[in-house]
């Protein structure tokens, strides 16, 4: 009897009520997810502005470092000069120093001038060849080296303008301020607005960003990232090669077969806090163990990859356990259940199905690796480098640099045409790490694709 | 691939054991989880080439029992099984057996069907594979296609033996994971709730397919639909808080039970 009258209690309570009109808690929950959404949506705008405004700096900063300024010019290879006694032979000609070809540079520029007509104006011919880059010089030179059939020869060379007739076609040099210049002048500058016209001075695609090594202070305008990509390339090897095959192993050894105990709970650990220890340890880690203690050569990508593979391990182990733990443990059982052993069950049907998992934890482990620079700093990978490492193996015991180093490094530098190098840099950098989770967005479908 | 027109080929591996003599036999079987002690004091004999249906309501052990026959428990680190468990009077709790071999003999279907995300091809040859079953592809064809009849799945996939056994219907599935447990000719087969996830119609089929399948194999099913145990078993065992209370033709279990139990749950008056 009370039971009916109770029901008959809530009914009428419910009568009362319209939908229509939403009552005053309904009205405070609905403002409250209101306001959680204004909050989310400023959150996100935020994180958007950020990084809409990080990279417009970068890009308007960087995009012009892959463009350079050259001068296009004939240049005799004066066998009186190269060659003295006509031997052609490589050892001789090298006796040959740089100094040696500044001369016919500047002997090409000024006839190079006078055929276009256009003169000097108010300054000598030495001032006026110093458009032309320090480095060209020694390109030449290198040249020449590699190609001594060409000597006697007048050969056509697109030589580097010097960093400020470069800035001056960025827009980073201005009349007024090479006016204040010690190592350019205003008449430098309409000189080359003058080759310009004549042709002989161009601004295209500069190539050489990619491949040219590191170059001193003084020669912004020659400086690259080839050792820098290929010592990334080198270290990105090593740690992809020593760390999926080692997180992958021990990870299933952890989650499959370890028996449950302290010891395990105690390397579980160990592991998650692993990938919280700051780079800048496993630094000076990779300094005491490898370098003072293995006896491996600094400023080298074995080191480097090594340090990285401890860094990254941690990463593809908690990526590939969570992997193998979200696969349903009834393909386990059915593997079981037809009689294969706990190794056919994960080696045919765990693995494959965690596969996508490992892979983006891993790809997310080598992207962190490529941006890492405090632990590289610290195992001398900021030396400067010039010298191409060799190809592998034999090149990761040469002395490289890696690109985050390298966007460190040339920040450090004094002349301002290096933040454009620095930001092109980077630039590179964010390339090669769109690229990489691209990879693994691709491998991933391509693996769950697979039913 | 074209395979019909092979089935006269394929002949069932002719069984030692008659009908009706014993299969298994458990012998004072006590199983723990850690401290839990699940299932008390078991005592059965499951006879060859028969039905054998455990019924009971949840939670009682009958899972925990059906996997002791396998030794899926081995996987449960916290599972320990006492007592002595024989097939063919081979204690498969003796230390020189390997569960591996011994789960090849024994297959298993579970309750929610589970195929591999592969082809429905590789479903079923992923068993004869891995124990060296087929020496040929054309063997491993051969022992496809007779799993697949068996469960009375082939005439569905003949045509698509490429396509996933994922993409299969729920009961289509379940067929697939009995066609994948049978390829492996196993002498028992063990099978917890394997409707419980179907409809009445993938119900009735799966029943038919375990009625056919009793000519071959001796099979033990839990179900906990009494319809079911009366229509497919001979034999019923009846599971209580971890005790075995009581086992006897399905027939008489239906209409005459001994136990009083047994009666009250048949009736629905618990569990
Ligand atoms: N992995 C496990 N760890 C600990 N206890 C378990 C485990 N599996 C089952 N149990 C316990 O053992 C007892 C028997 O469980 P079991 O799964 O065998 O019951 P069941 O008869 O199959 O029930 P249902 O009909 O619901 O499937 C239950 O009390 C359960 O809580
Ligand atoms: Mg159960």
């Amino acid at each position: 009897m009370t039971d009916v009258s109770v029901f008959g209690n809530v009914a009428k309570d419910i009568q009362t009520k319209s939908i229509l009109e939403p009552d005053a808690r309904t009205r405070r929950r609905n403002a409250a997810e209101a306001r959680f959404r204004l909050w989310g949506a400023i959150a996100v705008a935020l994180g958007v502005l950020a990084l809409v405004g990080l990279l417009a700096s970068i890009f308007s900063n960087g995009l012009s470092s892959f463009r350079q300024t050259y001068v296009t010019l004939d240049v005799f290879l004066d066998p009186a000069k190269l060659d003295k006694d006509g031997s052609r032979d490589p050892a001789s000609i090298a006796k040959v120093s740089t100094f040696g070809y500044t001369p016919l540079i500047e002997k090409a520029l000024a006839e190079a001038m006078a055929a276009k007509g256009i003169s000097v104006d108010g300054m000598n011919a030495k001032a006026a060849s110093e458009l032309i880059s320090k480095e060209a010089p020694a390109s030449l030179r290198n040249h020449v080296i590699a190609n001594p059939s060409e000597i006697g020869e007048t050969v056509s060379f697109d030589l580097l303008a010097s960093g400020r007739i470069d800035g001056y076609y960025k827009g980073r040099v201005t009349m007024e301020s090479a006016a204040l210049d010690r190592n350019t002048s205003p008449e430098q500058l309409q000189l080359a607005e003058r080759l310009k016209e004549a042709g002989i001075l161009t601004t295209r695609f500069n190539w050489d960003f990619f491949t040219a090594p590191d170059a001193s202070d003084t020669r912004p305008e020659a400086s690259g990232l080839g050792v820098a990509i290929l010592g990334s390339a080198y270290m990105m090897l090593i740690v992809l090669v020593l760390s999926l095959p080692l997180g992958v192993a021990a990870s299933i050894y952890l989650e499959e077969f370890a028996p449950q105990n302290r010891f395990t709970d105690l390397i579980e650990v160990n592991i998650a806090n692993l990938a919280a220890v700051p780079s800048i340890v496993f630094g000076i880690l990779g300094l005491a163990v490898f370098i003072n203690f293995a006896g491996l050569p600094q400023s080298a990508p074995i080191v480097g990859g090594l340090v990285l593979t401890l860094m990254t391990l941690p990463t593809i182990i908690i990526a590939t356990r969570a992997a193998l733990k979200a696969v349903p443990p009834s393909i386990r059982d059915a593997a079981l259940g037809v009689g294969a052993s706990k190794m056919q069950s994960i080696f045919h049907h765990v693995l494959p199905l965690a596969m996508p998992g490992i892979l983006t934890g891993t790809i997310i482990g080598l992207a962190q690796a490529l941006g890492e620079t405090a632990p590289l700093l610290l195992i001398g990978m900021v030396a400067f480098v010039r010298e191409y490492p060799a190809g592998p193996p034999d090149g990761f015991f040469d002395p490289a640099s890696a690109l985050p180093v390298q966007v460190y490094n040339w920040t450090q530098r004094g002349d301002p045409a290096f933040v454009e190098r620095a930001s092109g840099a980077i630039i590179v950098l964010l390339v090669f790490l769109i690229l990489m989770n691209l990879i693994a967005i691709i491998l991933r479908r391509r693996f769950e694709r697979r039913w | 691939m074209n395979m019909s027109g092979m089935t006269t080929a394929i002949t069932p591996t002719p069984k030692v054991a008659a009908m009706n003599e014993t299969k298994v036999s458990a012998r004072d079987v006590q199983v723990y989880y850690g401290d839990k002690h699940a299932i008390r004091d078991v005592n059965i004999e499951i006879r060859s080439r028969t039905v054998t249906a455990f019924i009971g309501p949840s939670g009682c052990g009958k899972s925990t029992f059906l996997r002791c026959i396998n030794r899926m428990n081995d996987t449960i680190a916290s599972c320990r099984v006492e007592g002595n468990i024989s097939i063919d009077s081979e204690n498969i709790y003796d230390p020189k057996v390997d569960p591996v071999q011994l789960r090849a003999k024994v297959g298993m279907v579970f309750q929610k069907p589970n195929p591999f995300p592969k082809s429905i091809f590789e479903n079923v040859a992923y068993g004869p594979r891995i124990h060296g079953l087929a020496a040929k592809k054309s063997d491993l064809d051969d022992i496809v296609a007779s799993a697949l009849q068996k469960a009375g799945l082939w005439n569905e996939v003949k045509d698509r033996l490429d396509s996933p056994g994922t993409g299969l219907s729920g009961g289509q599935q379940q067929r697939l994971c009995i066609a994948r447990a049978v390829a492996v000719s196993p002498e028992v087969i063990l099978m917890d709730e394997p409707c419980s996830a179907l409809d009445p119609i993938a119900t009735a089929k799966v029943e038919e397919l375990i009625h056919e399948l009793r000519e071959n194999f001796t099979i033990v099913i839990v179900t906990h639909s009494m319809q079911q145990a009366a229509r497919v078993s001979q034999r019923t065992a009846m599971f209580h808080l971890g005790n075995l209370v009581e086992e006897n033709d399905t027939d008489k279990m239906f209409t005459n039970p001994d136990d009083q139990r047994t009666q009250d749950y048949i009736m629905g008056r618990f569990g």
